[in-house]
């Protein structure tokens, strides 16, 4: 079978979110990089697919040259080959990535047939604007299921699962397929430094997409005021589980 | 202008979030009369809708809507959006919620904004919403028609607008076999095993500071004397020291406990995305100056090893006296 898991490189954002000047983005000068927790998942889950049914695994970005490097992270953790669909740095609206995105599976489908499954993360963890995955999907026509925790493929359909209160509902699509899964579908493999290796040298080709007009278009970026609280000391070591106890007590669950 | 807003059910009625949406649709509609859409059963919500300021409530009636199936209500929003001439159409953010204006919006082409906190006038229309699980806020112009928006949970407050009960009109939706092809087939009942970590009153967690999967025995211990859950970073589940369902986070679970007392927690946006709705946040940290002190309420300035076993130590001391 084929897959194809596409995803999203992402500032590692820490403790506290500081803005470039012009408030059109986080300043990145001294984050590191990660592929966005959900999509690494679906990564996971695409090569482990894979290995139980034999084929090819592909991974997809939309994003600025130094995307790269998510792209060797996923082919690290065992994705086959890669399509970077490379842009200046500014960001992409969702409706243009669904664009751009559904051109290049189309061109790689023309060449090397379907791909029985789509992976998206669910939501991206910056933009979290929840809808690439559904676009894609209904541009190609394909079943698609979201935030899932559980993708099993058998005879032909993928048998998808998504927490509900109380249980689990199940999806069964008949592939192919689109699914956008969430963090803790399973747990991501850590690369060995082989695998790493190796992933320097698998086959990435990459495109240089037009960005069209955003149509919703970011005007600025804010830091909320959050809670900003002065914390009350309640002591030292063990020495204060007294004081601890005298708070639990007064908020009524000791 | 004109407004839909779709809504969601639990059995005792709307779901609070969707309220929260018609108050936000409210205030998008300015004075024109609101309409709003609800799947296969009107039971009751007539009257509490209108309570809340919805004219007319269209009902979508179709054997589909016996399963959860996100293909068939997009074509349901898609033609009462059209019944109602409506200029835009909001819902709760909630997972389903967000999943079917995607829809929508794929089917219709147009932009969707999802998570949105506020609105102002005109096209293309302002709005403000939230990224990274609430850590960054974003202002953002919505262009094309209708106006898809989706209203973060909890981010707006439900209002009442008395007025008579909404009228309802019932109606039958086309779907296509497309439509229908996408439903919930199953529910697999999981059954929980002590406090859910999304409704405890007391959470008590950890982060990599608890040094092993074996570090946590002191953390579960004192969340057991509180009759609480064991909550933890991402970088423990990451570590694969506890099953992710433990975790605390803006892609773990979201919590709203009484006191949330975080151990060896720094901090991080991704953290503090999920412990927001805390009541009190406790911090028992060795670095007065981890990020999570600023959005502390109490911190014990210690290590977790000694601060925790301490604590539990006092309670089990407090209850015997």
């Amino acid at each position: 079978m084929r897959i194809l898991a596409c995803v999203k490189r992402v500032p590692m954002t820490g403790g506290r979110i500081v803005l470039t000047e012009d408030a059109q983005a986080i300043e990145t000068r001294h984050l590191g990089f990660t592929i966005s927790p959900h999509e690494e998942c679906g990564v996971e889950e695409a090569v482990r697919l894979i290995e139980a049914h034999g084929g090819e695994s592909v991974a997809l970005t939309l994003g600025p040259p130094e995307a790269e490097e998510q792209l060797r992270d996923a082919m690290a953790l065992g994705i086959d080959r890669a399509i970077h669909l490379v842009t200046d740095g500014e960001e992409w609206d969702p409706q243009a990535t669904a664009g751009a995105i559904l051109d290049a599976i189309r061109a790689d489908e023309a060449a090397h047939g379907a791909f029985d499954l789509v992976f998206f993360g669910n939501e991206s963890a910056d933009a979290g604007n929840y809808q690439v995955g559904i676009r894609v999907a209904q541009a190609l026509g394909r079943p698609v299921a979201t935030g899932l925790k559980g993708v099993a493929v058998e005879d032909g359909s993928a048998r998808c699962e998504q927490e509900a209160p109380g249980g689990r509902d199940v999806y069964v699509l008949p592939l192919p397929a689109v699914v956008t899964v969430l963090e803790g579908l399973n747990l991501p493999r850590y690369p060995s430094v082989p695998a790493k290796l190796r992933a320097q040298r698998k086959p990435l080709e990459s495109a240089s997409p037009a960005r069209p007009g955003p149509r919703l278009e970011l005007v600025r970026l804010v830091v909320p005021e959050g809670r900003r609280k002065e914390a009350v000391i309640l002591g030292h070591g063990a020495d204060a589980a007294p004081a601890v106890v005298e708070v639990l007590q007064r908020i009524g669950v000791a | 202008m004109t407004v839909l807003v779709v809504v969601e059910r639990q059995p005792e009625g709307p779901d609070e979030r969707s309220l929260q949406a018609v108050a936000f649709a409210r205030r998008l509609a300015g004075g024109e009369p609101l309409h709003a859409l609800a799947i296969a059963e009107s039971d009751g919500l007539a009257a509490v809708l209108g309570e809340h300021g919805v004219a007319t409530l269209h009902v979508a009636e179709h054997e589909a809507y016996s399963a959860y199936a996100p293909y068939a209500i997009a074509a349901a929003v898609v033609q009462a959006a059209e019944r109602a001439a409506a200029s835009a159409v909001v819902a709760a953010g909630t997972e389903r919620g967000n999943e079917v204006l995607a829809h929508v919006a794929a089917r219709l082409d147009v932009p969707f904004a999802a998570n949105c906190l506020d609105v102002g006038e005109g096209d293309p229309l302002p709005v403000t919403r939230v990224r990274w699980g609430g850590s960054l806020l974003e202002e953002a112009r919505v262009h094309g028609s209708p106006k898809l928006l989706t209203v973060q949970p909890h981010g707006v407050a439900a209002e009442p607008a008395p007025a008579g009960p909404a009228a309802v009109e019932r109606f039958a939706p086309t779907l296509s076999e497309a439509d229908l092809a996408v439903h919930v087939v199953e529910r697999v009942e999981t059954t929980a095993g002590g406090v859910s970590l999304a409704d405890a009153k007391v959470v008590v967690s950890a982060g990599r500071g608890a040094g092993s999967p074996e570090g946590f025995a002191i953390i579960e211990e004192l969340a057991a004397l509180l009759g609480g859950a064991v909550g933890c970073s991402r970088a423990v589940t990451m570590a694969g020291w506890r099953p992710h369902t433990d975790q605390v986070g803006q892609t773990g679970t979201k919590i709203a406990p009484d006191i949330y007392i975080a151990c060896g927690i720094s901090g991080a946006t991704q953290h503090m995305a999920g412990c927001k709705g805390a009541k009190a946040i406790l911090a028992v940290n060795t670095d007065p100056d981890a990020p999570i002190l600023a959005s502390a309420d109490y911190a014990v300035i210690g290590d977790l090893h000694e601060v925790v076993p301490a604590i539990s130590a006092e309670l089990r001391k407090a209850r015997a006296g």
